[in-house]
Order: C-alpha cells, then sequence, then structure tokens
C-alpha cells in the first residue's frame, strides 16, 4: 500500500514540476531534457539565474574552479569545476564577459561524481561564474581568468 | 557526416573516470564570413549511459570550444563493461558512440 502511494506521490510531483515549467514556457513538446534556449540566450548573470529556476546563490567554499588564471587562447580554456557540497545535483557554469553569460549546465544523476571539466571559449578576461545546486539551495564562486588572445570572434 | 568520438573510460576503485573528444565545428553564431554571418551550429546535448542507466547530462551552449573535451566521473561501473555517449547539436543531427571500460 505505502509503495502505492509513493509512486503516486512522484508521479504528482513530477506532474506538478513539469506543470511549472510548461507554465514557464520552458518545455518543448518534444523533449523532457529540453535544452534551455532562454538560461543560454541570457545576457546577463541574474537572467541567465532566473532563466535557469536558480534563486539567491550563496558564495561557498565548497564549489571550486580549477583553472589556470591566464588563457593563453580565449578559443579553449580548460576549466574543471568540482563541488564537495552533499548531494549536488546540477552544476552550471558562466561566463561573465561572453556574449551570451551561459556556457554549460550539467545535471548530476545518482552515482555521479560533482566534477565536471570542459574547454569553453572567453571573448575577453572575464569572471567565471560557477553555480551548483545541492539539496534545493544554490551555491556559487566566482574566479576571474585572464584572457591574452579572445576566442569568439572571427 | 560525423566523426567518431574518442572516448577513454578508466576505472578506479570503483570510480570510473570517462574523457571524451568529440569533433564538432561548434560554430557560435557571433563569426562573420565574407560578409555573412555564419550561422550557430553546436552540440546542444550530451547524454552518458552505462547499463542503461543515465551516469551525466549536459546542456551546453556555443561558448564551449571547437571539437568539444568532456570530463567526468561516476561510480557504480567496472572494467569491461560498456559505456555510451550520445550528443546532439542545434541542428537535431545527433551521433552515439560506446567505449569499453578499461
Amino acid at each position: 500500500m505505502k509503495t502505492v502511494d509513493n509512486t503516486r506521490r512522484r508521479v504528482v510531483q513530477t506532474g506538478g514540476a513539469l506543470a511549472a515549467f510548461a507554465a514557464a514556457g520552458l518545455l518543448p513538446t518534444d523533449a523532457l531534457a529540453a535544452w534551455n534556449q532562454a538560461a543560454f540566450e541570457g545576457k546577463n548573470i541574474p537572467d541567465t539565474l532566473k532563466a535557469l529556476n536558480l534563486d539567491n546563490p550563496t558564495p561557498s567554499g565548497d564549489l571550486q574552479i580549477v583553472a589556470s588564471d591566464i588563457a593563453e587562447n580565449g578559443a579553449v580554456v580548460p576549466i574543471q569545476i568540482v563541488s564537495r557540497i552533499p548531494n549536488t545535483t546540477r552544476i552550471a557554469l558562466m561566463v561573465e564577459k561572453n556574449p551570451n553569460m551561459l556556457a554549460a549546465v550539467f545535471d548530476v544523476p545518482e552515482g555521479m561524481l560533482p566534477d565536471v571539466a570542459t574547454r569553453i571559449r572567453m571573448q575577453q578576461t572575464s569572471n567565471i561564474v560557477a553555480v551548483a545546486v545541492a539539496g534545493g539551495k544554490v551555491h556559487t564562486v566566482t574566479r576571474e581568468i585572464k584572457v591574452t588572445l579572445g576566442g569568439c570572434g572571427g | 557526416m560525423t566523426s567518431p568520438m574518442r572516448i577513454r573510460a578508466n576505472v578506479r576503485d570503483g570510480v570510473v573516470d570517462v574523457r571524451v573528444l568529440m569533433a564538432h565545428e561548434m560554430e557560435t553564431g557571433q563569426r562573420v564570413e565574407n560578409g555573412r554571418p555564419v550561422p550557430a551550429w553546436f552540440i546542444n546535448e550530451v547524454v552518458a549511459t552505462h547499463n542503461g542507466k543515465t551516469v551525466m547530462t549536459a546542456q551546453w551552449g556555443p561558448a564551449v570550444s571547437k571539437n568539444p573535451y568532456l570530463q567526468f566521473r561516476f561510480r557504480g561501473g567496472a572494467a569491461g563493461e560498456k559505456i555510451a555517449i550520445k550528443w546532439t547539436d542545434n541542428r537535431g543531427e545527433s551521433r552515439t558512440d560506446e567505449a569499453t571500460i578499461a
């Protein structure tokens, strides 16, 4: 009996979350794990965070951006984000002075470690902002990376 | 036409370290060639699965570098098992490649 109730509860919750997404216009009809266009088109950090549904980020020392302080080539800047916050479920990476802030969002399913690395483009010297969601709370860390040669123009 | 990904997956102490190199232009949409803007063309979704279970998903924008590199780690994999990576780009094209965990 209990399992049935649990299942129902989960369905109700999931449905509610989807309804909220649909209301916000974020849910295309064909995909559940939808690419968040509004977030990727954000031109400033607050708008991007809002589109990602991330409120009140608080600075955290348990979230770390691993990168070198100076990037010689802005077209290829290696960035690693490591979260030591338990139950991290989502990690976002933003570049403050890029035409669009958001570079990447990673969902961290059960079993995955909140530790990802990639290479990104940076138009110019800028702050990198990493955001992690853990247990409903939003954590953030900022770090400046100097760029010698920009990587966005042609 | 898409080119295969290069995937390395190594397990150590129950944690699988996955490194992927994808072949993709990752055109930003900011670039102008011969006076005309080059439309954006980039991988916007990456999904990794192991034994039918999703172990990583990513949404990307055009700020990810050309020929994207991705590294992530997950628990619960063993040597000899397969890991599959699938990317989809903003034109709807996709590609899946597999590697054996070593």
